[in-house]
C-alpha cells in the first residue's frame, strides 16, 4: 500500500515552517509520523483478526511570544496535501488566539540535522508477518493433535519520526519493532500458560517454536497441584514480571509530582528523593536509546506537552539516563521545565525500561535453585496503582504460578491477587539473572521495549486467592 | 435517539462515494464474500491545567478508509490514512492479501450472521459543539475550577477537559450504507492536598463524563459546583482513621458502583471472551455459554440490561461497525444470567442475530464486539434516596467515587478502591475512613445484594476509554447504577497490605 507519496515530508515541514513564520509566529515544530503496521491475532487454533495500516500524521506547534513569556498552540492532523499542511498550520495559529505564556515557555533547541532528512520511510506489507503465520500453521496443526489450544497476537511496525523546529533542527528515525505473544491452553482450559518476545523484526529474529516449547513446558508442571494459602512468599519474577513491575515505578516517577510530595518520590518539604540510596541490591533502571535492540529516537520529539515532555524541548538529545544507579536514586523523568521546578537533572525519557542488577547472572530458571522454597509466577496482571505516595500496585498473576521446593518446581498452585510496592520491594530484593529482552505483559501494550533480569523477591504479599484459571 | 442537528457538512464534503465504490468493487473483484467500508474521522482535544497554568493543550485528528472482507472464510483488513479513490482501492487489495496470509491459519471459515439492510443518517444530541469553544476559553474553565480548589486549602490542583468527535460512514457489500456523528466530553478536577507532615491525598470530582456538548462541562451542578469542594474532602480523609479491615456492609454510590458493574458484568457478559477470543490478552469469563439462562448471577433484586439507545450514553449509537442497528436487551434478569453481547461473527455461532456491539474506535482498527451501555436497573419500589440505604445499615461504610480498580482474567477476584468512604453506624454517617478498599468474588458479591434504591438514585456513569482488543482499542461506555447495599463484603487496610 502507497504511504503518502505527494507531499513528500520534506514539502511538508517547509511548507509548515513557511505558513507559521507568514502567520506571525516566532518559532514553530512539526513532527511528522508515518506508521506502518501488520498484524496477526488468533484464539483456539484459528486466526480471528489481522489487518494492515499505515498512516502519516503530522504535527504542528507554533510559538507566538506574549506578555509574561511564549504561548503554544498544537494540532496534529493526517496531512495528504499541501493544502492539509497550510489548514493545519493555520488551525494552530488560530489555537494562539487569547492563549497565555505557557508555564514550560522557553527558546527552541537547535538539535541535529540528518542528511537523509528527506528519505521516505520503510513500507510494511501483510508479507512481513507471512514467515510467522507459516509457522504458527504447523504449531495450530500440532496443538490440535495434542488436544491444546493457541491463543495470541503478533505484530510488526515501523515508525519513522521527522522532527523539524525554526531553530534549524531536522532529524529524522526510524524505529522498527514488533511482539509475539503465546499462550496455550489444555485439560478443559483448567491449564494455562504464556510466553512472549519482542524484536526489531518478529518473523526473522523470535523463534515460535522456542515460545511453544515454553508454554508446553508450564502446561505439564500444572500436572501436579499444590495448595498454598495467601500470605507473603519468597517468589522468582520472571523477566516479564520484573518488567511490568519496574516499567511501573519509573512511569510513576516522573520529576514535578515528587518535587510536589505526590509520589513515592517525594521528601516532605517540596524536595525529592533524589541522591538517596533506595536499596542496598546494585540495582539499576535506566533507559539508553542506543540500545542494539530496543533502540529508539535520541531526540526529544514532543507533539503536546504534558508531564514528562515539553513541545519546546522538541530536538533536545536524549542520552540515556540511569535513574536508579546501582540502588542509589540519581535521576527523574523531566522536561526541562519540570527538572527546574523539582531541582533535578533534565532526564528525558527515551521510551525504554532497562533493568540490571550487577553480578546478576543465568536465568530465571537458574533463580530456583537460590529460592530454595517458594513461588515461580509467570505473570502480573491488571496492575494498578492503590496509593501514589507507597506506590502499592495491586493486580493478579496469571498463567501459572508454581511451587518451587528445594529449588524446583513440584506443581503448581492457584492464581493471587497481589498487593505490594516496587517502591519497598527494592529493598527485598534477594537474587537477580542477568538482564534480558523481553516483554512485559501487562504494559507491552504500549511500552514493548523492555529489558529486565529475573528476581528473586522476599516476602511478596499475595492479598488473596483468585479462582481465575 | 437522534438529535436535531445534522452531520458536519466537511465530513460529507469527503469524496465518500468514490472511496466506498473504489473498495467495494476491488474486494468483489477479488471473491469477497464480505465487505465493509469504513470512513471515519475522529477528533480529540485535551486541555490540562495545573494549578492555575495551561499545561498543554493538543487537538488531534485521525482519519482513514478502512477495509474488511471475508474472503475464502478468513478476516481480512487494511487501512490506510489516504483519502483517495486509489488509497480505497490499494487497501482493499491489502485485506485481501492479508486474508490469504491468514488462510492457513483458519480451520473453521469465518461466518456471519444475518443483518438487515440499513440506511439512514444518526446524530447524538447535544446543545454546544465543543469544538467551537476556542481553546483558550476552555482552559479559563479549568484555571477557574483550579482556582477554586487553591482557594479553598488545596496544596495543588489538576483540571482537564477531553472533548471527542467521532464520524463514520459504514457501507458494505449487503447495500448497508450508514453515517453518523458522534460527540462527548469528559470534565474533571483534582484535588491534591500535601499535610505538613508530608501525608497526601488527592480528591477527584464525581461529574461523569457524557455523549453531551460543551453544555455538560459548564453545568452548574458539574464541576463547577465540585471544585470548592474537594480540597476540604481530601483534608477530612488526610485527617480521618485508617480502617480497620474486616467485613462491612457497604452502600456503594452510581459513582462508584458503575466500575463495579463494569467490570464484574460488561466485561464477563461479552461472547467473544466467554468463548476464548481474548484469551490471550484481557482473558475469558467464568459466564460460559452452558450455563445461560440457568446461571445465579446475583441476588433476585439484580437486573442488567445491554443498551445502544440510552440518552447520552457513551456507547449509544445509530448503528454497530457491522451495520447492524441499536438496541436494548437483558443480560441478567432478576438474578440470572440470560443474555451476552453480540457482533455478527459471534451472533453466527449461536445461531442469533447480533445485537449490535461491533465497535473500531479509530479508523485505522478493526472492529472488535465491545460493549453497549450495560446498566443496573433501579428498584422501581426501592429507597427514593442516597439516604434512605444509609438509614438501613447499621454498621457498615458508603463508598464514593471510582478510584483504582482490578479483576481478574475470568472476572472473579476484584479489588476496588474509591474517591471517598464514610463511616456508617446506627443508620448515620459518622466521619470518614482512609486506607479503603474492598475485595470480593463476582458471583459471591451480588449474591449479597440486599437493597437496590428506587429510580431518584440512578445516574448514568462511564469512562471514555476501556480497553480491549491487540491491537488495542479504547471504546466509550457508559453504565447506569442506582445506589445498592451489599452486604458482608471483605474490607481491606491498603497501608497494611503495603506494609
Amino acid at each position: 500500500m502507497s504511504v503518502h507519496p505527494d507531499p513528500g515530508v520534506e514539502q511538508v515541514v517547509d511548507v509548515a515552517l513557511a505558513a507559521a513564520r507568514r502567520l506571525g509566529c516566532d518559532d514553530a515544530v512539526v513532527v511528522v509520523t508515518d506508521e506502518g503496521s501488520t498484524n496477526l491475532r488468533w484464539a483456539a487454533n484459528e486466526q480471528t483478526t489481522g489487518g494492515t495500516t499505515s498512516e502519516r500524521s503530522a504535527s504542528v506547534a507554533v510559538v507566538r511570544d506574549v506578555a509574561g513569556g511564549r504561548a503554544v498552540g498544537s494540532l496534529t492532523r493526517a496531512v495528504a496535501s499541501r493544502d492539509d499542511v497550510e489548514r493545519l498550520v493555520a488551525d494552530a495559529v488560530r489555537e494562539l488566539d487569547g492563549a497565555e505564556a505557557a508555564e514550560d515557555g522557553a527558546a527552541l533547541v537547535v538539535g541535529p540535522v540528518h542528511d537523509d532528512f528527506a528519505e521516505a520511510a520503510p513500507p510494511v506489507t501483510p508479507e512481513a508477518l507471512a514467515g510467522t503465520a507459516r509457522t504458527l500453521g504447523e504449531l495450530f496443526a500440532r496443538a490440535r493433535g495434542e488436544d491444546r489450544e493457541l491463543f495470541g497476537f503478533a505484530e510488526h511496525t515501523v515508525t519513522t519520526t521527522w522532527t523539524a523546529t525554526s531553530a534549524g533542527t531536522r532529524h529524522r528515525v526510524v524505529e522498527p519493532y514488533g511482539t509475539v505473544e503465546l499462550n496455550g491452553k489444555s485439560h478443559a482450559r483448567s491449564r494455562s500458560a504464556w510466553a512472549g518476545a519482542g524484536a526489531r523484526d518478529v518473523g526473522a529474529h523470535v523463534d515460535l517454536h522456542a515460545l511453544d516449547a515454553e508454554v508446553r513446558q508450564g502446561l505439564t508442571w500444572q500436572a501436579r497441584r499444590v495448595d498454598v494459602a495467601p500470605g507473603r512468599h519468597d517468589v522468582v519474577l520472571p523477566p516479564s514480571a520484573t518488567a511490568d513491575l519496574l516499567g511501573y515505578w519509573l512511569l510513576s516517577a516522573e520529576a514535578r509530582a515528587a518535587a510536589e510530595g505526590r509520589s513515592a518520590f517525594s521528601r516532605p518539604g517540596g524536595r525529592t528523593r533524589v541522591g538517596e540510596r533506595l536499596t542496598p541490591q546494585p540495582l539499576t533502571v535506566r533507559d539508553d536509546p542506543a540500545h542494539p535492540v530496543l533502540a529508539t529516537s535520541d531526540v526529544v520529539s514532543a507533539t503536546s506537552t504534558d508531564e514528562v515532555a515539553s513541545v519546546f524541548d522538541s530536538g533536545l538529545a536524549v542520552p540515556g539516563t540511569r535513574y536508579l544507579d546501582e540502588g542509589v536514586l540519581r535521576a527523574l523523568p523531566s522536561t526541562r521545565h519540570t527538572a527546574a521546578l523539582a531541582d533535578v537533572p533534565v532526564a528525558p525519557w527515551a521510551g525504554n525500561v532497562l533493568v540490571d542488577v550487577t553480578g546478576g547472572a543465568g536465568g530465571t530458571t537458574d533463580l530456583l535453585a537460590g529460592l530454595g522454597d517458594g513461588l515461580l509466577l509467570t505473570c502480573l496482571w491488571y496492575v494498578r496503582t492503590v496509593d501514589e505516595q507507597t506506590l502499592l500496585l495491586t493486580g493478579l498473576t496469571r498463567d501459572g504460578v508454581y511451587v518451587v521446593r528445594g529449588g524446583e518446581v513440584v506443581g503448581a498452585t492457584t492464581n493471587f491477587r497481589f498487593n505490594d510496592s516496587p517502591a519497598a520491594m527494592l529493598s527485598r530484593v534477594a537474587g537477580a539473572g542477568a538482564s534480558q529482552v523481553c516483554l512485559a505483559r501487562e504494559l507491552g501494550d504500549w511500552l514493548p521495549r523492555t529489558a529486565a533480569p529475573a528476581l528473586h523477591v522476599r516476602d511478596f504479599h499475595l492479598s488473596s486467592v483468585s479462582e481465575a484459571s | 435517539m437522534p438529535g436535531s442537528r445534522g452531520v458536519d457538512a466537511d465530513f460529507l464534503a469527503l469524496p465518500l462515494d468514490a472511496l466506498v465504490d473504489a473498495a467495494l468493487q476491488e474486494a468483489r473483484d477479488a471473491g469477497a464474500t464480505y465487505a465493509a467500508v469504513r470512513v471515519q474521522r475522529s477528533r480529540d482535544r485535551v486541555v490540562r491545567v495545573r494549578d492555575r497554568a495551561v499545561e498543554g493543550v493538543h487537538d488531534t485528528v485521525r482519519v482513514g478508509v478502512s477495509v474488511r472482507v471475508v474472503l475464502d472464510g478468513a478476516w481480512g483488513f487494511a487501512a490506510t490514512g489516504d483519502l483517495t479513490p486509489e488509497a480505497a482501492r490499494a487497501a482493499a487489495t491489502v485485506a485481501v492479501r492479508g486474508a490469504r496470509v491468514a488462510r492457513p491459519l483458519v480451520h473453521r471459515p469465518v461466518e456471519l450472521a444475518d443483518a438487515p439492510v440499513e440506511q439512514g443518517t444518526w446524530v447524538s444530541p447535544y446543545d454546544v459543539d465543543p469544538f467551537d469553544v476556542p481553546a483558550a476559553e476552555q482552559a479559563a474553565v479549568l484555571v477557574g475550577w483550579c482556582g477554586d480548589v487553591l482557594a479553598t486549602g488545596g496544596t495543588h490542583a489538576d483540571a482537564l477537559v477531553h472533548s471527542v468527535k467521532e464520524q463514520k460512514l459504514y457501507a458494505d457489500l449487503a447495500g448497508t450504507r450508514t453515517v453518523q456523528q458522534r460527540v462527548r466530553v469528559q470534565p474533571e478536577v483534582t484535588a491534591v492536598v500535601v499535610a505538613d507532615d508530608g501525608r497526601a491525598d488527592t480528591m477527584r470530582s464525581l461529574t461523569a463524563p457524557s455523549a453531551r456538548g460543551w453544555e455538560h462541562v459548564v453545568a452548574p451542578g458539574g464541576c463547577t459546583a465540585e471544585a470548592p469542594t474537594l480540597a476540604p474532602l481530601a483534608a477530612e480523609k488526610l485527617a480521618a482513621p485508617s480502617v480497620e479491615p474486616g467485613r462491612y456492609d457497604l452502600v456503594i454510590d452510581p459513582t462508584q458502583l458503575w466500575l463495579t458493574v463494569h467490570e464484574s458484568v460488561a466485561h464477563a457478559t461479552e461472547l467473544d471472551r466467554a468463548f476464548g477470543y481474548e484469551a490471550a490478552y484481557a482473558g475469558t469469563s467464568f459466564a460460559t455459554p452452558d450455563g445461560l439462562g440457568t446461571r445465579r448471577y446475583g441476588s433476585d433484586l439484580m437486573t442488567v440490561t445491554g443498551d445502544r439507545t440510552e440518552p447520552h450514553g457513551l456507547s449509544s449509537l445509530g448503528w454497530d461497525d457491522e451495520g447492524v442497528p441499536a438496541q436494548r436487551w437483558d443480560i441478567v434478569r432478576d438474578g440470572r444470567h440470560v443474555g451476552y453481547q453480540l457482533d455478527r461473527a459471534m451472533a453466527a455461532e449461536r445461531g442469533e442475530r447480533s445485537n449490535g456491539c461491533a465497535y473500531a474506535d479509530e479508523p485505522l482498527h478493526a472492529p472488535l464486539q465491545r460493549m453497549p451501555n450495560v446498566s443496573l436497573a433501579a428498584d422501581p419500589a426501592g429507597p427514593a434516596s442516597l439516604e434512605a440505604l444509609v438509614a438501613g445499615v447499621e454498621d457498615g461504610i458508603l463508598v464514593v467515587g471510582d478510584r483504582s480498580w482490578s479483576i481478574d482474567m475470568q472476572r472473579f477476584n476484584f479489588q476496588f478502591t474509591a474517591q471517598r468512604f464514610h463511616r456508617i453506624r446506627s443508620g448515620r454517617l459518622d466521619g470518614m475512613l482512609r486506607d479503603v478498599a474492598y475485595q470480593a468474588s463476582t458471583p459471591d458479591f451480588w449474591s449479597r445484594l440486599a437493597a437496590v434504591g428506587g429510580p431518584g438514585t440512578w445516574s448514568l456513569q462511564g469512562a471514555l476509554n476501556c480497553g480491549k482488543g491487540q491491537p488495542g482499542q479504547a471504546a466509550p461506555v457508559s453504565h447506569g447504577c442506582p445506589a445498592v447495599v451489599v452486604t458482608d463484603v471483605s474490607v481491606l487496610n491498603t497501608e497494611e497490605e503495603g506494609r
